[in-house]
């Protein structure tokens, strides 16, 4: 790889950086928006999360007596391991500028990453709430991990890499397999992962703090200020991402395989509209749904990790 | 057709009886349950029809008539009468919990993935490679038989049994003679109408067809 295209690269990985903090607010407001407007609400305005973030973060960050470094770590790498997520994975061209990094098993490992120190501050602050959101976490992350790998995995049977850039290359290049079961049922899977592990609704109702349903607030209940601001900021990430990754795996038109500047543009521009579609449908599909008894959670949990075994040993026998 | 596109069918079709298999595990509601069964008649004719048109085999048309007028029509008008008389409409308390029972079809999936890995290797096609997907759904009905509790769902747990027989045969051999395809469908069908009487026998006498009231003597 010559200078120039190392500096593009390098460029591009920025671009999906920037892009996933600035417009992650966004997308937030937008799913908030439609859902208000579908419940005959007016609405905040699809700019109202940004707002907030600006008002929180000039505000002083309290923290409750007896917490220790964990309880202040938490935000900063959740917040760290959201940006380098932002940074590897294939959102806008399939041009690695860190070759090698963007590897799925590398990925989830990151994501878990913030997901458990959230858990674990959850825990340091010594609450009754932060416990009950912890352990609640806990029992879905460890079914939603192992569906997140097998899922993807899945998709690396066909293309021979688990490397998210070959992934979403292969998938380029032969788009018929869109349509395989195997393909299929793990677009199924991930999809429930993605409502789970960014806690929306049925398995979390992200605009409540009822102490018999919350997850994510539960464990994110005792931050403030500056600390809160970045957790909600993490938090808007981490969906964004999600729904980034899985509109690339599974219908990745429109990511740049060169790095000419037109390509990249037009990749911005698909990744803006498509995760937009998908995070306004997903609001549309919440309006829908009630909250999923917590006891039922696994339920779903499980059923999503056996579609994405499926999807696993299908691609193995069905071509 | 070309061969591509009848593969892809074929993938396809096969994935669905799969899906539908897991998915009566899945759920609780047993009027939704027997939806889905009828649904995956309709896809096992749906398979038959499309080797049917690969082999040119008037058989094979005449095989999946049957199969779509049995599984798709009979059959499901007696479940759903047994349904309507017997006045559960959900499977409450399985031996096993619904969570587990989906880990354990993942499991039973591998399985079936595995036993079948010889057979494959015999004569490898894009039908027989999909045979797994027969002797999955033969496991998994079984398994449904093991563990529900009310007879409604162990007639069920049979009738997926049976399908992931008729699955396996015709991806296996294209299709048994239409003779013996015959003789399974009545048997089936008697089974079936046999299995009818018996829980409306059950239902008289103890209320409920929940089998384990079977377990016990009383005076």
């Amino acid at each position: 790889m010559s200078t120039q295209d190392t500096v593009i690269s390098v460029a591009a990985a920025l671009v999906q950086v920037a892009l996933i903090v600035v417009g992650a607010p966004y997308l937030t407001g937008l799913m908030r928006q439609v859902r208000a407007r579908i419940e005959g609400r007016a609405g905040p305005g699809v700019g109202q999360p940004v707002r907030d973030l600006r008002k929180l973060l000039h505000k002083e960050a309290t923290r409750p007596e007896g917490t220790s470094v964990v309880f202040i770590a938490a935000p900063l790498i959740l917040m760290a391991s959201s940006i380098f997520l932002a940074a590897v994975i294939p959102f806008v061209s399939t041009v690695a500028a860190v070759g090698g990094v963007s590897d799925l098993f590398a990925v989830v490992a990151i994501l878990l990453l913030g997901t458990v120190s959230l858990a674990l501050a959850g825990l340091d602050t010594g609450t009754a709430f932060g416990g009950i959101g912890a352990s609640r976490e806990v029992t879905i992350i460890a079914l939603v991990e192992p569906t997140i790998l097998l899922a993807i995995f899945a998709l690396s049977v066909r293309v021979g890499s688990s490397d998210l850039t070959d992934i979403v290359a292969g998938t380029l290049a032969s788009p018929a397999q869109v349509l395989s079961p195997a393909s299929l049922l793990a677009a199924v899977a991930f999809a429930v992962v993605i409502i789970a592990e960014a806690g929306r609704l049925p398995v979390d109702n992200p605009s409540t703090h009822l102490e018999l349903t919350m997850v994510h607030e539960a464990m994110v209940l005792e931050y403030s200020g500056r600390d809160l601001a970045m957790v909600e900021l993490a938090a808007s990430m981490r969906l964004a991402l999600l729904l980034g990754l899985g509109v690339n795996l599974f219908a990745p038109w429109g990511v740049a395989t060169s790095l000419t500047p037109l390509a990249l543009l037009l990749g911005v521009v698909m990744l803006i509209v498509k995760v937009a579609l998908v995070g306004v449908a997903l609001a549309v599909f919440e309006v829908f749904m009630a909250k999923l008894r917590l006891f039922r959670v696994p339920e779903l949990l499980a059923g999503s990790l056996l579609f994405a075994l499926l999807a696993v040993v299908a691609s193995y026998f069905l071509t | 057709m070309s061969t591509a596109v009848s593969t892809q069918l074929l993938d396809v079709l096969s994935g669905a009886i799969l899906l539908t298999a897991v998915l009566t595990l899945w759920r609780r509601d047993l009027a939704s349950i027997i939806r889905l069964v009828t649904i995956q008649g309709v896809l096992i004719a749906g398979l038959a029809l499309l080797l049917g048109v690969d082999e040119h085999s008037t058989e094979l048309y005449l095989a999946a008539l049957g199969v779509l007028i049995l599984k798709a029509v009979i059959l499901p008008t007696i479940l759903r009468r047994v349904l309507r008389d017997s006045g559960e409409v959900r499977e409450t308390a399985p031996l096993v919990n619904v969570t587990a029972s989906l880990l354990a079809a993942a499991a039973l999936t591998l399985l079936a993935y595995v036993l079948s890995g010889p057979l494959v290797a015999l004569a490898p096609s894009a039908a027989t490679r999909a045979l797994p997907v027969g002797i999955a759904v033969v496991l998994l009905g079984f398994f449904m038989l093991v563990t529900r509790r009310r007879a409604l769902s162990q007639v069920i747990g049979f009738l997926l049994l049976d399908n992931g027989i008729t699955t396996t045969a015709f991806l296996a051999t294209s299709g048994v003679p239409l003779v013996v395809e015959l003789g399974v469908s009545l048997d089936v069908l008697l089974v079936v109408l046999v299995l009818q009487i018996v829980a409306a026998r059950m239902r008289m006498a103890f209320g409920s067809t929940d089998l384990d009231g079977l377990n016990g003597l009383r005076d």
